[in-house]
């Protein structure tokens, strides 16, 4: 798939991307703790650089969009309470960009639009009905950065030669399951050169993935067995402290 | 040593869950109560999800009262008529209390109500308690020796039908009052998704004059029932219960359970009672700070899970 893309780079620009990663699924088993992606390529030239101004790259990495809802509270009869509530569409479980330089210089506003790169653009929130959705977003990016699931690295790409980058994304140990999307920007004054994507299966495997699967199709026995095991580690626990103590 | 919860979908230390349960199972088995009142706050401080943290603590509150139970049984300490009875009312007031919550969910009140619910029900209760037991103290001290408890005046309920003797806890009353102490318990414990205990117990001692080393035991029973409903409930509707989370805290807590009966024991009810009401008044005051001081952070999420 890369090779596809890398020939229809060439053939639409002067400068492709060809990149690799150093995984290509995640699988999330009892010890997890997370999990870093080395994203690291090459600029692939025709031709020699054009111009003046200097190549950027921005890459960043997507988790699949789940619906959210944001709260807001506020004072009533001197108690703290949830007054208003923002409904979120779509919001990526997970968001990480990383880049060679400051993003109000690498990007334009037509491209940030163009290829939702900015967690303002990614964040779905139409609808809603809020003359403050702003503030509602804002929040939603706060918390989750809080969390280290919403990356912001301005300069965390490192750029050799105008050539050759790397850079490493770190995620966090409480990942959700799905298809996590890499894209790799070329950037040459503000605008998009060639762009590379890839995606990341993350799934869970072993006894996490038995676990998960019963407690969601079969939700009934799942349970009852939760009750068993609970009666019996009771018991069990009882009967243990009998023979100690005889 | 960190593990991956398979429901929560985070990452935790095994030791801490352990230690944990091991505390909430030590209080379980002094006190009688089923520990989802601490349980469930300190699971969302380490970062457990809301949802899955009150489903999966219904599940670990099974295994800390049931081994606890076990110690009681055996002592003979455990009045499984009025067991009975509590739950008869038990249960049809965790069923409305279901239907509660979901109505509050709809209304996206429901943090606030079982904040609330807890502030008022633990104030309440803590304050009673403490007063009534240092009373009790300080009257032994000042007679020199233990004197029994003063028979309570219970004239209204005393002049109800259909009287039933309950011979474990050497009383002869009506059986309307423990169903309905065991209604509204059954009702708070399904709204603020806890087994009860922590007003099951009060009640039988203050309203039903029951004497305090067979009240525990009693609750515990009845706690039982009440939160095994309540797993099976979050099980079918919310896919909620994390097994792995579950069995790190009832390893801890089964065995927290038994070291508490054995503490629980050796000690004067007074003191049990004493500890428990400082334990009540300091969740309930921790919790109406938290209502009543501003928030650092104003906003908050709820993640709305998909269902498949």
């Amino acid at each position: 798939m890369a090779v596809t893309i890398w020939l229809a780079g060439v053939a639409a620009h002067a400068e492709a991307v060809v990149a690799g990663l150093s995984q290509d699924a995640i699988a999330i088993t009892t010890n997890f703790e997370g999990s870093e992606i080395l994203i690291f390529g090459a600029v692939r030239r025709e031709a020699p650089p054009p111009g003046t101004a200097p190549l950027e790259v921005i890459i960043t990495v997507q988790g699949p969009p789940r619906p959210v809802t944001v709260r807001r509270k506020d004072r009533r009869f001197g108690i703290w309470v949830n007054t208003d509530a923002s409904e979120i569409d779509a919001a990526p479980t997970f968001y990480a960009v990383k880049t060679t330089a400051p993003l109000s210089v690498v990007l334009s506003q037509t491209e940030d639009m163009r290829h939702r790169v900015t967690l303002d653009r990614v964040i779905r929130a139409v609808g809603t009905g809020r003359a403050d959705q702003d503030l509602f977003n804002a929040a939603l990016i706060r918390i989750r950065s809080a969390d280290g699931a919403y990356q912001l690295i301005e300069g965390g790409v490192r750029l050799r030669e105008q050539t050759l980058f790397d850079t490493a994304v770190r995620l966090p140990a409480n990942l959700t399951e799905g298809e996590y999307v890499t894209r790799i920007f070329l950037m040459r004054d503000g605008a998009v050169v060639d762009l590379y994507e890839q995606t990341i299966p993350v799934r869970k495997v072993g006894v996490e993935r038995m676990i998960y699967t019963l407690a969601q199709d079969r939700p009934l026995i799942y349970g009852l067995l939760s009750l068993c095991i609970a009666i019996a580690a009771g018991w069990m626990a009882s009967a243990v402290f009998r023979a100690i103590r005889r | 040593m960190q593990i991956y919860l398979p429901i929560a979908e985070v990452s935790v230390n095994a030791l801490l869950i352990l230690g944990l349960g091991g505390l909430v199972g030590i209080l379980s088995g002094m006190f009688g109560v089923g520990g989802g009142f601490l349980i469930t706050p300190l699971l969302f401080f380490i970062g457990i999800p809301p949802a899955v943290a009150v489903a999966t603590s219904t599940n670990q509150i099974v295994a800390a009262s049931f081994s606890a139970l076990l110690a009681h049984l055996k002592r003979k300490t455990v009045d499984i008529k009025m067991g009975g009875v509590l739950l008869a009312g038990g249960l049809v007031g965790a069923a409305a209390g279901v239907q509660v919550f979901a109505a509050l969910t709809r209304l996206g009140q429901v943090d606030l109500m079982v904040r609330l619910c807890y502030v008022v029900f633990l104030g309440i209760i803590g304050t009673l308690m403490l007063i009534e037991s240092l009373r009790a103290l300080r009257r032994a001290r000042a007679a020199g020796g233990n004197l029994p408890p003063m028979r309570k005046q219970r004239g209204w309920i005393d002049a109800l039908p259909f009287k039933m003797r309950f011979r474990t806890s050497g009383l002869y009353i009506s059986v309307i009052p423990p169903v309905v102490v065991g209604l509204f318990v059954g009702l708070l414990a399904a709204i603020m998704g806890v087994g009860g205990g922590f007003i099951m117990v009060p009640a039988m001692i203050y309203l039903l004059g029951m004497p305090t080393k067979v009240v525990i035991g009693t609750s515990l029973f009845q706690i039982i029932f009440v939160a095994g409903f309540a797993t099976l409930m979050h099980a079918t509707t919310n896919y909620s219960v994390d097994l792995v989370l579950a069995m790190l805290l009832l390893l801890g807590g089964v065995v927290g359970a038994q070291i508490g009966t054995s503490i629980g024991t050796r000690m004067k009810a007074e003191q049990l009672r004493i500890l428990l009401a400082a334990l009540v008044l300091a969740v309930g005051v921790q919790l109406a700070l938290e209502l009543l001081l501003a928030p650092s952070e104003l906003y908050s999420l709820a993640d709305m899970r998909v269902a498949p």
